[in-house]
């Protein structure tokens, strides 16, 4: 008998291969006569092109062309779509403005790509890339989110730069709570604007067959099949058949490699045009300038409450940055992955979010892990907490009152969402154990005897993952459907190849989906192999983000996987001359009911495969399966994050002394792989609540364009946190598994602003709360006393 | 990176005259300041003079100069090697703390002394040492105080083709360094060296301005009383400090008050345990 894996820690298969230095990256395939590719990138934010003269970098030793933005217009390449349609309040269709390839007309951020130059080496291409001279007629540049309405216009189809104006939930209603109400509390928030930072810089290496009229592209995407629907049926770079992508390992994505760029789209349209191998591998610089960055919103919240502390009414009003264009997912972003997600974990009866976006001449905004929640949860369990301040009740005591409670589910939120299932009061009451929350008061003692300020900071989160149900999205404006598809191959010998439509990038599918697949087998997960991101190996999947792999994706799985085993009861009954229902598949084996005869699963791959004894008339030989999932829900991983800071009062630095989560992930495969993510999000969490902030000057220069001013956190700015999970499982999908990619990075930021408040004894701080700020706020502590 | 040759000279008049003979020559030291540059494009010297094989450039002894005794060190010693070495720590303890806080153990392993102090970057942690220690600066031409050495911004007294052959240091009566680092970089946001030396208390403050400078009132009110209390109220003028996106000239000058305070206190806190060595040893012996 095989150990069953399920919720055991399984090492995780990939990491020998990685840590050995054995990874296969985008970077590390060569194609022999491959040439580079160096992209000239706009110096300026907002200029129009006067005139690029490529003439001395073409004739440049070793240069083998310069292609421009005017040249890719000329032949005929569509533009970079958005996917996600939005509507404004009007009913009026967003501003999607056309995102050129390279640009030809105008530049509209710094780092926008104009032109590329391909030469025999990366550095004779960098060398000829500096001789193309570009005359910019410059623009005034509109750099700042909130000065983006009177700011000069960037796109001719976009009046004061508005994309749209969206809304949702009851206006009406919910002012009238709000005019009412025995209080209301008020709130003006900044979302800090973030840079991904995947340790993988972007690269691609495009090859052109001209005898197959075949292109293919490696490069670094968390979705290859969706990557290639749009460059094929939108960018018309050629027919979807004629075009694979692979997606080999990838170092990290945290959303950055979801979107269709322009410099890989730029790449495998020269790579035809030319008909040459191309390759193209970001420097870190590039990065900074040209990967989709994340957050940026400006945002207002009104939340009302009745005399006893229940919340009556909700009212947010947002501004969210979505760069100079429209990046693939940036529409969905800040309205259906935020304004739905306004409920959080509480009863408040009546909401009403506003979603102003805007266009700058920034680097484009779009989803950067969490993409929404991290926002509307901030909003939230910032809000709430100040008004535990205001009403002076203790925050805990607060959210308990308004906590949704397990029988009132399926709850239906007034923002569109419907939970199926959850105990948030379990979360946090485990937490607040955990946390040693009671005791707080003596921790804080003892820090003020050494001359700290300790503070205490609690997170209820919720986020809506799995992402989704085809329909449900399409009527929401999704440009295509959010199902999965997954494979399982049983080969002659019993051995499994699973192949899936999503894709890992640091997330340990290998591991996780092969404890999933053996543990149906009863087979060893080393016997389990997993295939993905390749469009020339499997049908066509939509890739890894808003936490859905396992939840959509395993569920496919789980589903092929379950037709396999009805196909194996149908060879195994004819084997054992008995009929379907007299056996029973359980731990490898098929066996006859109330006998000793038995097959196992090998031994029925094997039938299958060398049909000689075989029901050949009913069965066709072989056992490989698809499905396709399409969930019908969202699911709704929750939970509560707990920070404790200390704070030097003369330096203003915060210091995270303990940090504890407590999650609902639904069933989990591999608590190991399950605590990583929790500590990676975390890490970025604290990274945006304290040190991460992306800095544009007045003139939409990058300020902070390398480490040397992006302050990432690293190790030694973390906590041993202290992570546990409860568990309702999905009550709609087949695994009960709800995601758990994202949720560090949601319940986290508001829960170190909620202790850095509570130990200065102050109403806010922005983030990243810099030592800087957290002096200044010392000192305006003390001008009040 | 552009193009540029490459050489491996073994003595200083080797490397002079490679250098003079140049068109645009550069010395490369440990590289973590010069490579860099040189990637980004910013720095395209013709001639690279590679200073690793110099042997007279390298090591760390303890010399007889004069009455005083001093520590010498190499100017291609790496960090790792100042900070792990028995002699700088018997002699000089603050040196190899400081050089222990540099970047992490991949810098520590390639930057040297010569090459931080004769990049003079604002905010590096050894100018502060060079200049809080009152060490001398030794080339393949003259020796030079630090008050004369650290000109301006990434500008330090050395002529054209000037090599820096080694640092003397002083031993101390006693030192230290704190630094709050720039939570980007790790490099100072403001870092304060406080030494009780033969001519009295010094403080020099690296990170808070163009360059590494001497705090006087600091200096003033320690010789006075060396107490963390004689510096309470004293704010070094903002006017004259650093401000940027990491931190205004009013937060640094503040800061400098309070590394400097805590400088004092961990010095006064060494006295006191060498005070109590002492009294044990002395109550040992009488006991023995
Ligand atoms: C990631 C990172 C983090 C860092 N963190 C810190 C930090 O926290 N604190 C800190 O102080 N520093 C820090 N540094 C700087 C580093 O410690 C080096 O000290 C610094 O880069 C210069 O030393 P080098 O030996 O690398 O010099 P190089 O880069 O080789 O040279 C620097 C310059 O000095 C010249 N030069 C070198 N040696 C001599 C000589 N003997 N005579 C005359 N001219 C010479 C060179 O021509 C060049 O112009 C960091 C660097 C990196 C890359």
């Amino acid at each position: 008998m095989v150990e069953q894996t399920i919720g055991k820690s399984v090492q995780r298969k990939e990491d020998l291969r990685f840590i050995t230095g054995k990874g296969r990256y985008t970077d590390d395939i060569n194609l022999p006569g491959q040439a580079y590719a160096v992209f000239v990138r706009s110096a300026v934010a907002h200029a129009k092109i006067k005139s690029i003269d490529s003439s001395e970098a073409e004739s440049f030793p070793g240069v083998r062309a310069v292609l421009t933005g005017g040249q890719v217009a000329d032949d005929g390449l569509g533009s970079l779509p958005c996917g996600w349609m939005l509507h404004s309040k009007d009913g009026s269709e967003m501003k999607q403005p056309p995102h050129p390839v390279m640009a030809a007309d105008k530049v509209r951020y710094v780092g926008e790509p104009l032109a590329m130059v391909i030469a025999e080496t990366r550095k004779i291409a960098k060398d000829a890339a500096e001789l193309v001279a570009v005359d910019y007629e410059e623009l005034p540049a509109t750099a700042m989110v909130n000065q983006a309405q009177e700011g000069a216009q960037i796109h001719a189809e976009a009046p004061h730069n508005i994309c749209y104006e969206w809304e949702l939930g009851d206006q009406e209603a919910t002012e009238a709570a709000i005019a009412s109400a025995a209080h209301v509390t008020r709130y003006s928030l900044v979302n800090n604007r973030l840079i991904p930072n995947a340790m993988e810089p972007r690269a691609a290496l495009a090859d052109y067959n001209p005898g197959s009229d075949e292109l293919t592209l490696y490069t670094t995407s968390q979705n290859p099949h969706l990557a290639r629907l749009i460059l094929t049926a939108f960018v018309q770079l050629a027919p979807e058949h004629k075009l694979r992508i692979i997606a080999p390992d990838v170092g990290g994505g945290f959303g950055s490699k979801i979107f269709v760029y322009s410099e890989e789209t730029a790449l495998a349209w020269a790579a035809k045009k030319l008909g040459m191998a191309i390759k193209w591998t970001a420097e870190r610089s590039e990065s900074f300038l040209a990967d989709a960055h994340g957050r940026d919103h400006v945002t207002e919240a009104e939340l009302a409450l009745d005399g006893t502390g229940h919340f009556l009414a909700l009212r947010v009003k947002t501004t969210a940055n979505m760069g100079a264009y429209l990046s693939t997912f940036a529409s969905a972003v800040p309205t259906y992955l935020y304004g739905t997600l306004l409920a959080g974990q509480y009863k408040t009866p009546n909401i009403y979010v506003e979603v102003d976006a805007v266009f700058t001449n920034t680097a484009p905004v779009d989803a950067y892990r969490g993409a929404g929640r991290p926002e509307a949860t901030y909003v939230l369990e910032r809000i709430v907490n100040l008004a535990a301040v205001e009403l002076n009740i203790d925050p805990v005591e607060l959210r308990r009152r308004n906590l949704i409670q397990p029988g009132d589910f399926p709850y239906q939120t007034p923002v569109a969402l419907e939970y199926d299932t959850g105990d948030y009061e379990a979360s946090l009451n485990k937490a607040l154990e955990r946390a040693g929350y009671a005791d707080f008061s003596s921790r804080q003692e003892e820090a003020r005897s050494r001359g700290k300020l300790r503070g205490i900071g609690v997170s209820c989160y919720i986020e809506a993952c799995g992402l989704a149900p085809s329909r449900m999205a399409g009527s929401l404006g999704a440009g295509v459907g959010l199902w999965e598809s997954g494979e399982v191959r049983v080969n002659p010998t019993g051995s499994v190849t699973v192949l899936t439509g999503t894709h890992s990038h640091g997330q340990g599918h290998e591991t996780t989906f092969a404890q999933l697949v053996a543990s149906k087998f009863g087979i060893s997960v080393d016997d389990v192999e997993v295939v993905h991101g390749d469009t020339g190996k499997l049908d066509f999947g939509l890739g890894t983000y808003g936490s859905r792999s396992l939840a959509v994706g395993g569920s496919a799985l789980s589903k092929a996987a379950d037709k396999v085993i009805e196909k194996g009861y149908k060879i195994a009954a004819h084997l054992l001359e008995t009929e379907r229902d007299k056996i029973d598949f359980d731990d490898g084996e098929f066996r006859v009911r109330d006998s000793n005869q038995s097959k196992t699963f090998q031994e029925i791959a094997f039938a299958a495969y060398v049909p000689h004894d075989y029901p050949s008339e009913e069965l066709e030989p072989g056992l490989s399966e698809k499905a396709f999932y399409d969930p019908v829900n969202f699911t709704y991983p929750a939970g509560t994050h707990i920070c404790e800071v200390e704070i030097d009062p003369e330096t203003g630095k915060v210091e995270v002394v303990r940090f504890t989560v407590v999650d609902d992930f639904g069933t989990i495969i591999n608590p190991m792989i399950v605590e990583g993510q929790v500590h990676g999000g975390v890490a970025q969490g604290l990274g945006q609540a304290l040190l991460e902030n992306c800095v544009y000057d007045e003139a939409g220069q990058l300020q902070t364009g390398s480490y040397m001013d992006y302050a990432m956190p690293r190790a030694d700015d973390l906590p041993a946190f202290s992570v546990d999970t409860t568990v309702t499982p999905c009550t709609h999908n087949p695994v009960g598994a709800k995601g758990c990619g994202e949720a560090g990075t949601i319940g986290s930021p508001p829960a170190v602003i909620n202790a850095i408040t509570q130990a200065l004894g102050i109403r806010d701080i922005s983030m990243p709360a810099t030592p800087e700020k957290v002096w200044r706020a010392l000192g305006a502590g003390r001008a009040h006393v | 990176m552009y193009n540029f040759n490459y050489h491996r000279p073994t003595s200083i008049d080797e490397a002079v005259k490679q250098y003079d003979e140049a068109e645009d020559g550069q010395y490369l030291a440990g590289g973590h300041t010069l490579i860099p540059t040189m990637k980004q494009r910013l720095s395209a010297p013709t001639d690279l003079i590679d200073l690793s094989g110099i042997k007279a450039m390298q090591g760390i002894t303890r010399s007889d100069d004069g009455a005083e005794k001093m520590l010498q060190i190499g100017a291609l010693a790496r960090h790792e090697e100042v900070a792990s070495s028995p002699i700088v720590k018997s002699m000089v303890p603050v040196l190899s703390a400081l050089a222990g806080g540099i970047g992490d153990a991949q810098v520590r392993n390639r930057g040297t002394l010569g090459g931080s102090v004769a990049n003079c970057d604002p905010a590096a942690d050894y100018p502060a040492a060079v200049l809080g220690l009152n060490a001398q600066l030794v080339t393949n031409r003259r020796s030079l105080d630090a008050e004369q050495f650290f000109m301006g911004m990434f500008e330090t007294a050395l002529d054209e083709g000037e090599l820096l052959t080694s640092v003397h240091f002083p031993r101390p009566e006693a030192a230290a360094y704190v630094k709050f680092p720039n939570p980007a970089s790790r490099y100072a946001l403001v870092g304060l060296l406080v030494a009780k030396t033969n001519d009295g208390v010094r403080v020099a403050v690296t990170g808070a301005a163009p360059a590494v400078f001497r705090a006087a009132a600091m200096e003033a009110a320690l010789t006075d009383d060396f107490s963390v209390s004689a510096l309470d109220s004293i704010l070094l003028p903002a006017g004259d400090m650093n401000s940027d996106m990491h931190a205004s000239a009013e937060y640094r000058a503040h800061l400098c008050t309070v590394m400097a305070q805590r400088a004092v206190a961990a010095i006064v806190a060494q006295d006191q345990a060498r005070a109590r060595q002492v009294t044990s040893e002395v109550t040992s012996e009488s006991t023995s």
